[in-house]
């Protein structure tokens, strides 16, 4: 019997199969990157990161990309900001890195353009799916997750040990100082305002133990998610609706709809117009917990000013939007 | 012009051989930069060795294996396609349809929220190392894409229980779906309760090849030389069943385990081409119908072609993933989507003759 088409195209799969195999050869048989050895001896920096993996570099990394915008913003407060040669298409502040190049977002990061710029080291989030690829391919990687003020403050130490920034301390102790000054802001009359913020319109809210949550705390206000919920627990609206909050807080991209949902419209932050409604930078600046979380506790002093002012003037019925309402 | 259905069947290999070996050195020059900007850095003299040694890196160590990973993906998912569609006699199953991609998803997603995400659950953040540890490290070292595909093999045998066999095909189909939506509940209960997997969820249900390496590359290549020959040689079963199940019977073929066989081979395929590349849609659905649009051959060859044929489908939607917006790139799991869906909805309005539109 002459062979059949299935019979050739088995040939021809195992030829392919082979040279791929031959290929992936080669590609393991290319002379190593040459190491620049012997240069200046500058120390090795050897960390562990929130993988609890142990990373070491040979040197303090000159050339870095950061997939996440918050570690992004924190290398830069760390005055290291020169030293950024890629971030992720959600790093916007400061300024100057809009104009690095991008190589995806944290979800669908570029491989090769990250290889590309041949960076020292790429930080990005714990959860990003690029690490263990990245690996593969030689490129040193650290992996840190913020949640807290606590991570805030340890993420700045580990950068500044990656970057071998002595004084990274003074820089945290800068942002809270600001953030206690933003609490001493806050009038006696806002305290105990009790306060709904959401993430997004899930409803995701910021619990108690979310830096957001723990921000509205050091500004004397309650937040209506407790602890137990987790920092970012999807909700009932229905909780919302029983708890009715005081004042309510939410970016401007997910307060379309908000004063429509079933039951909302009779509550009273919805009634009386107690709601900060935040710009997008505004809201970009309150969610990424990084070094502008002392920008961000300013601008939720100034929320819980504005009800308090407002508060005072219309002896407790004012119908009056805040100052800080910003639609 | 061209004249038996052998010879048109021959042809229409001979075409899609030549299109994947175009495709794959198309592969190594499309990017976040073209090739003629890393060819003075490969082959130009005087060039840096740090920069020579990135633009090798480049092009073999990612580019190359990313472009043979999306033809080896989409070789399983159109043998798989081919399989089911065979299996079920039903033009529209799809390899997915026996829970697989959902069993996928729940093992990811549960990998995800055991490695890390454990944290988010109690509210503490330092939680995380500790969940790490505590999950117990084969977990770990199993990672996604074991977890994966042990999801999928897991769906899969449970349809198969719920369905009590393979015997009765609609039985199987019911089954599967109903498989596939309990098993995506489970998904939405893991990742609520642990939100902090949920970002790298999202990323694996986009479907993507930038993360193939060599090693998925030769694992899936293996995988699929075993699945191909094991499908070849149970094909007799397809064209039996493709006469009705009573002539199957009749042609004295032992039904029972030789469906059970491919069904193994349908779960092999689909849950590695799964792990490696994430959730890519259509691939196998569409495959199967481009070759008998051109060519009615009997199921032996149909998978061969099949299988070609969803190769050269996904490494051109790879290409194409990667070129259309560069230097950022798609998912290409959303672009099979698109063209996937625009395909079967041309398919069902031409079923249905001129001016039908369901």
């Amino acid at each position: 019997m002459k062979p059949t088409p299935v019979r050739r195209i088995l040939w021809v799969i195992a030829i392919v199969v082979a040279l791929g195999l031959l290929m992936a050869a080669l590609a393991r048989a290319q002379p190593a990157p040459a190491v620049a050895a012997e240069r200046a001896p500058q120390p090795a920096v050897q960390l562990t990161d929130d993988r609890g993996r142990v990373v070491t570099l040979p040197r303090p990394p000159q050339r870095i990309v950061s997939l996440l915008p918050s570690l992004t913003e924190t290398v830069c407060a760390l005055d290291q900001c020169h030293r950024l040669v890629g971030v992720d298409r959600y790093s916007n502040w400061p300024e100057t890195v809009t104009r690095l190049p991008q190589v995806g977002g944290g979800l669908d990061p570029n491989i090769e353009a990250i290889v590309a710029l041949r960076p020292d080291v790429v930080l990005m989030a714990t959860s990003s799916r690029a690490s263990a690829r990245l690996e593969s391919l030689g490129v040193a990687v650290v992996a840190l997750e913020t949640k807290s003020h606590a991570d805030v403050q340890r993420v700045m130490g580990k950068l500044g040990q990656v970057l071998a920034v002595p004084d990274a301390q003074r820089v945290w102790r800068n942002i809270d100082a600001a953030v206690e000054a933003a609490a001493q802001s806050v009038p006696p009359a806002a305290r105990g305002v009790r306060v709904y913020f959401e993430v997004n319109r899930g409803p995701y809210g910021a619990g108690a133990s979310s830096f957001i949550g723990e921000t509205l705390t050091r500004l004397g206000a309650r937040n209506i998610l407790p602890a137990s919920l987790g920092p970012f627990p999807k909700l009932n609206p229905e909780f919302v609706v029983r708890a009715d909050p005081d004042l309510i807080m939410v970016g401007a991209r997910s307060v379309e709809g908000l004063t429509e949902r079933p039951g909302w419209s009779n509550m009273r932050a919805v009634r009386e117009q107690w709601l900060c409604v935040f710009p997008p930078e505004e809201a970009d600046v309150l969610v990424r917990p990084g070094p502008r979380m002392a920008e961000g506790a300013r601008i939720m002093a100034r929320c819980l000013a504005s009800k308090a002012a407002g508060n005072a003037g219309s002896a407790g019925n004012a119908a009056k939007a805040p100052a800080a309402v910003r639609p | 012009m061209i004249g038996t259905v052998a010879q048109r069947g021959r042809w229409l290999a001979g075409l899609l051989l030549l299109a994947s070996a175009l495709l794959v050195p198309l592969g190594t020059g499309v990017g976040s930069v073209g090739l003629e900007n890393l060819w003075p850095a490969l082959w130009g003299d005087g060039t840096d060795p740090a920069a020579r040694a990135m633009a090798w890196q480049i092009v073999w160590d990612i580019r190359l294996p990313r472009t043979l990973g999306a033809w080896c993906a989409g070789a399983l998912l159109g043998l798989a396609g081919a399989v089911a569609q065979g299996l079920f006699r039903n033009p529209l199953a799809d390899p997915y349809l026996l829970g697989s991609a959902s069993g996928a998803s729940l093992g990811v997603a549960t990998a995800l929220a055991l490695m890390g995400g454990g944290a988010g659950m109690v509210g503490s953040a330092g939680g995380s190392a500790a969940a790490m540890v505590f999950s117990g490290h084969w977990l770990v070292r199993l990672g996604l894409t074991g977890a994966a595909f042990a999801g999928a093999v897991l769906a899969v045998l449970l349809t198969l229980a719920l369905a009590r066999g393979v015997q009765h095909t609609l039985r199987l189909l019911l089954a599967g779906v109903i498989v596939g939506v309990v098993l995506g509940a489970f998904t939405s209960l893991i990742l609520l309760l642990s939100p902090d997997s949920l970002q790298a969820m999202q990323a694996f249900l986009l479907g993507s090849t930038g993360f193939v390496g060599w090693t998925s590359c030769v694992l899936m290549a293996g995988v699929w030389l075993l699945c191909v020959v094991a499908a070849w040689a149970l094909s007799r079963v397809l064209d039996g069943l493709a006469l009705g199940e009573a002539t199957a019977h009749s042609l004295g073929l032992p039904l029972a385990p030789l469906r059970a066989a491919l069904v193994a081979v349908l779960a092999l395929a689909t849950g590695t081409a799964v792990a490696q590349t994430g959730l890519i849609a259509f691939v196998g659905l569409a495959a199967p119908h481009l070759v008998r649009a051109v060519v009615k051959v009997p199921h032996g060859r149909l998978m061969g072609l099949a299988s070609l044929m969803g190769a050269v489908l996904l490494a051109g939607a790879d290409l194409l993933a990667r070129g259309l917006i560069a230097p950022q790139e798609l998912p290409v799991g959303v672009l099979t989507a698109v063209l996937g869906g625009g395909y079967l909805l041309w398919l069902m309005h031409r079923r249905t003759g001129p001016g039908g539109v369901l």
